[in-house]
């Protein structure tokens, strides 16, 4: 290519029609993954429209006012937000090229992570307790599969993580390991954006009268 | 609770022995028939040694062509069983009257509507679509592959096995007898106990996954991989087409994962989404699964649209007239597939003013759809026309889709769709799009890049022959029924009352018959075109004087594609070289990196199916070990780094000298 360049004679007979050199179109995987979550953005959305459907219909149980500790949920939020900071200064230190300390913020981002999860699990396990089951009625339901689904993405989100943890071990912070660690970076910044919305719109707005 | 978990139960869940259907002559029959075929196409492959063969270039092959023409296969196997199961409803409706109660129970012909419909449209139209969107966008946008070429084989496998998981239920246990969409209260556990819903939820889920993801990749490939100098309006129209339906895909499937996964979680963890009591909301259901639901619809006809415009601009040897207005109109149907899902239900009592909204909406569709129907003819106008067997698919296709166009804004109009909803002029109307606009396509479509993919075409006596059963067999299938629902009668009925509707039955039964004539002909197509393969050979790579990139490489294509990524000048691109008297570089070969084969995709989906097995039976135990075996594969694949090789300039150079002296020895 460079010796094409340097020499004009062979650049004036460059073919039309195809290319001598080798092609390579650009990469497409974060803009893949970044489709792949927009698609998940739109299961989020559903559950969203099916708890602002159902999200008042307590069949004569109790409601979000009843039922929601909005202290030990501020709490969750914060752990989550913070994640996602940690995970933040996870990217910063990879693009220094530092392993060590990328792996060390990563490795506090999972912690946080399963914080957030050990406290919905805790939440999930006493509204159960309390008869506050999804079965008990249609707001519950929706309130449990929302937060739910949100949860298990979490869940992937670490197995992932970890998984990350050992491959960047493994092979070094290399092109591929770069390219998933800002794939998994989307993902979980996706995931707070969605846990502000939940926080938002079934949290606070469901302890309103 | 722990002492009723015995380990029978948490192994087997709801799976005996009563789930074979031990005592329906029809449904034993057919399973022995399929397992002595099975067994013979075993034998076959195990005394032609063909095992090794098909793991390593078939069922791992993450090369785009071949995992298109696995698709197209699926869905021609799948259109046979769809089909019988149209033909046993017509023949149950011809006969069924008075005192005659048919020789289909109830309980199996619900079975039999609901699988015709699923198996139609998931596992008949999406994998004709997507198989051809595969094999032809690479090649049309001057690509070695996609862009996720592992994921491809993956999506592939989900879709088999989803509709593996469907034809399973023909034999263990049974379908949905809800109708295609499984509308709740129907279809919750209160009036759905058994397996069948449940054999529907986890079929398309796993088919649903595949398609997702299919159509990810396809949108990153369009965007990033196109060749140099193919800006967007430089695309050809199919490809233009395939990005919107992919798009579609990405933005509508989702619903339908997290419809369905509601409905699951209804009627095995015991919520209330879309119960009668505790505030369920069946309604929401509905809603819900049309915003998916009429999307689908373009998904599938978008592709199609794209394959007539390719076929009318080659076979009229005219460039195509309005290309951006064919690009505008394509876009414009993608956004306001969005905005009609209601159309579907104005029976739901929505109000006159939500009800005029989605109607007029409706109807706007039908502008960007008839200003293609224009350009098609505008385009043939004056135009050098070839009636070859593609082009008869297309001009059949003008014909018949205008037809069931102008009776969809029929019912569009709310107050004729109170009359009419649900009734056999609604099913006529959409057999009359589907039918006359996508199937119509994918036949054209295979006939049209057939020899690209195999190096021969089919046979033109048997495609005409084929085309004719399909035109006349269709409009004597569906045309009664528009005569019937104009009279009222409604859909689904297994048994009739009144003897003077059932001329009409007959006539319908007779088009039937004509269409079985028409896949007949095709399968003799098939067959014929191999034994004559010599004499059908297309040794130029172009045997239909082609306007773009596929017909550029050989037929079929080498692994590579091409040689040299080519460059674009114009939106016919491949016309335009030839016009320019383009000379095929014959030295200078480069090496050529590819993405190598995985048996992880096979496995991953396989194991994906044996969990929604497990989850359909509620057999918890295997479920839990299937998921983490699952779960362990896709790791393991993850720690695979080394996922491409080389092909050496020396076979480059072997394969396109091969090409060279073909091509001298048939100038």
């Amino acid at each position: 290519m460079s010796e094409l360049a340097l020499n004009p004679a062979a650049d004036a007979a460059k073919p039309r029609y195809y290319l001598r050199e080798e092609h390579h179109p650009e990469n497409g995987t974060l803009l893949g993954f970044w489709l792949y979550l927009m698609s998940d953005c739109l299961v989020f959305a559903c559950l969203f429209a099916v708890y602002g459907v159902l999200g008042r219909s307590y069949a004569a149980g109790p409601s979000g006012a009843d039922l929601f500790d909005l202290p030990l949920v501020a709490v969750n939020t914060s752990l989550l937000l913070l994640s996602s900071i940690t995970y933040g200064f996870a990217v910063l230190e990879m693009q220094r090229k530092r392993l060590r300390a990328t792996l060390l913020w990563l490795g506090i981002t999972g912690l946080f992570g399963l914080g957030f999860l050990g406290l919905e699990l805790y939440e999930f396990a006493h509204l159960i307790h309390e008869g506050a089951g999804p079965q008990r009625s249609a707001f519950l339901s929706s309130f449990f599969t929302l937060v739910g689904t949100h949860g298990l993405h979490v869940t992937f989100g670490i197995v992932w993580l970890v998984t990350l943890m050992f491959q960047l071990g493994r092979h070094g912070l290399t092109g591929a390991n770069r390219r998933r660690v800002m794939c998994l970076s989307m993902f979980w910044h996706f995931l707070d954006v969605v846990w502000i919305g939940v926080f938002t719109f079934v949290y606070l707005m469901g302890v309103l009268p | 609770m722990l002492d009723h978990l015995d380990l029978t139960k948490l192994v087997f869940g709801r799976l005996s022995w009563n789930a074979i259907p031990f005592h329906e002559p029809i449904l034993l029959v057919t399973f022995i028939a399929v397992c002595l075929g099975g067994v013979g196409v075993v034998a076959l492959v195990t005394r032609y040694r063909l095992w090794g063969y098909l793991w390593r270039d078939w069922i791992t092959s993450i090369d785009h062509k071949k995992i298109g023409i696995m698709y197209v296969i699926l869905g021609l196997v799948m259109l046979l069983r769809g089909f019988a199961d149209a033909v046993m409803m017509r023949a149950q409706q011809a006969v069924s009257f008075g005192e005659n109660v048919g020789y289909l129970p109830p309980h199996h012909y619900d079975q039999i509507f609901t699988a015709h419909g699923v198996i139609m449209i998931f596992f008949v139209a999406m994998p004709l679509v997507t198989g051809l969107m595969n094999f032809v966008v690479p090649l049309q946008i001057g690509a070695r592959d996609v862009a996720f070429p592992f994921l491809n084989n993956f999506s592939f496998w989900m879709t088999a096995f989803g509709a593996g998981l469907t034809m399973a239920s023909l034999f263990v246990g049974e379908f949905a007898r809800t109708g295609w969409l499984a509308y709740p209260p129907l279809s919750g556990i209160a009036f759905s106990p058994d397996v069948g819903v449940d054999y529907y939820i986890w079929s398309l889920q796993i088919a649903g996954v595949g398609t997702l993801l299919s159509g990810v990749n396809l949108v990153a490939t369009i965007v990033k991989m196109r060749a140099p100098g193919m800006t967007m309006m430089k695309m050809p129209v199919f490809t233009w087409t395939a990005l919107c339906t992919n798009v579609l895909i990405v933005a509508a499937f989702p619903v339908l994962t997290a419809v369905l996964a509601l409905l699951s979680l209804d009627r095995t963890v015991g919520t209330n989404f879309f119960t009668n009591d505790l505030g369920g909301n069946a309604m929401m259901y509905v809603n819900l699964i049309w915003i998916w639901g009429h999307p689908e619809v373009y998904i599938l006809v978008l592709p199609a649209f794209g394959i007539f415009s390719e076929v009318v601009s080659t076979f009229s040897g005219k460039r195509l007239f309005g290309y951006a207005s064919m690009v505008y109109a394509t876009v414009v149907i993608t956004i306001l597939s969005y905005l009609v899902w209601l159309h579907h239900f104005f029976t739901m009592g929505s109000g006159a003013s939500v009800n005029s909204f989605f109607g007029i909406t409706t109807m706007i569709i039908s502008i960007p759809t008839g200003a293609k129907i224009f350009n098609w003819l505008f385009t043939m106008y004056r135009g050098r026309i070839r009636f070859e067997v593609p082009m008869l698919w297309t001009v059949g296709f003008m014909v018949t889709f205008v037809i069931g166009g102008m009776t969809g804004v029929l019912l569009a109009v709310p107050p004729a769709d109170f009359v009419l909803h649900n009734s056999l002029f609604l099913i006529a109307h959409f057999h009359n799009v589907i039918i006359g606009g996508v199937l119509f396509g994918m036949l054209a479509g295979i006939t049209y890049w057939f020899p690209k993919a195999f190096g021969y075409k089919l046979d033109p006596f048997w495609g005409k022959c084929s085309f004719w059963f399909w035109q006349i067999g269709f409009f004597f299938a569906f045309m009664p029924l528009y005569v019937l629902g104009l009279m009222g009668v409604t859909r689904r009925l297994s048994h009739f009352d009144d003897p003077s509707l059932q001329v009409w039955f007959v006539i319908a039964a007779f088009g039937a018959f004509l269409i079985a004539l028409g896949i007949a002909s095709f399968l003799v197509q098939l067959v014929v075109s191999f034994i004559r393969r010599e004499q059908l050979r297309d040794t130029t790579g172009d045997p239909w004087n082609g306007r773009t990139l596929e017909w550029s490489t050989a037929s079929p294509p080498p692994s590579y594609n091409f040689a040299f990524t080519p460059v674009v000048h114009d939106n016919d691109a491949w016309y335009d070289m030839k016009a320019n008297k383009f000379e095929r570089p014959t030295s200078g070969f480069i090496p050529i990196h590819m993405p190598k084969n995985t048996g992880a995709g096979f496995i991953i989906a396989g194991l994906a199916a044996a969990v929604g097995f497990a989850l359909i039976w509620q057999m918890w135990l295997p479920a839990v070990l299937g998921f983490a075996a699952m779960m362990a594969a896709i790791i393991v694949h993850t720690f695979n780094y080394k996922r491409d090789f080389h092909i050496g300039a020396d076979e480059v150079v072997r394969t396109e000298n091969a090409r060279t002296q073909l091509l001298a020895a048939h100038v």
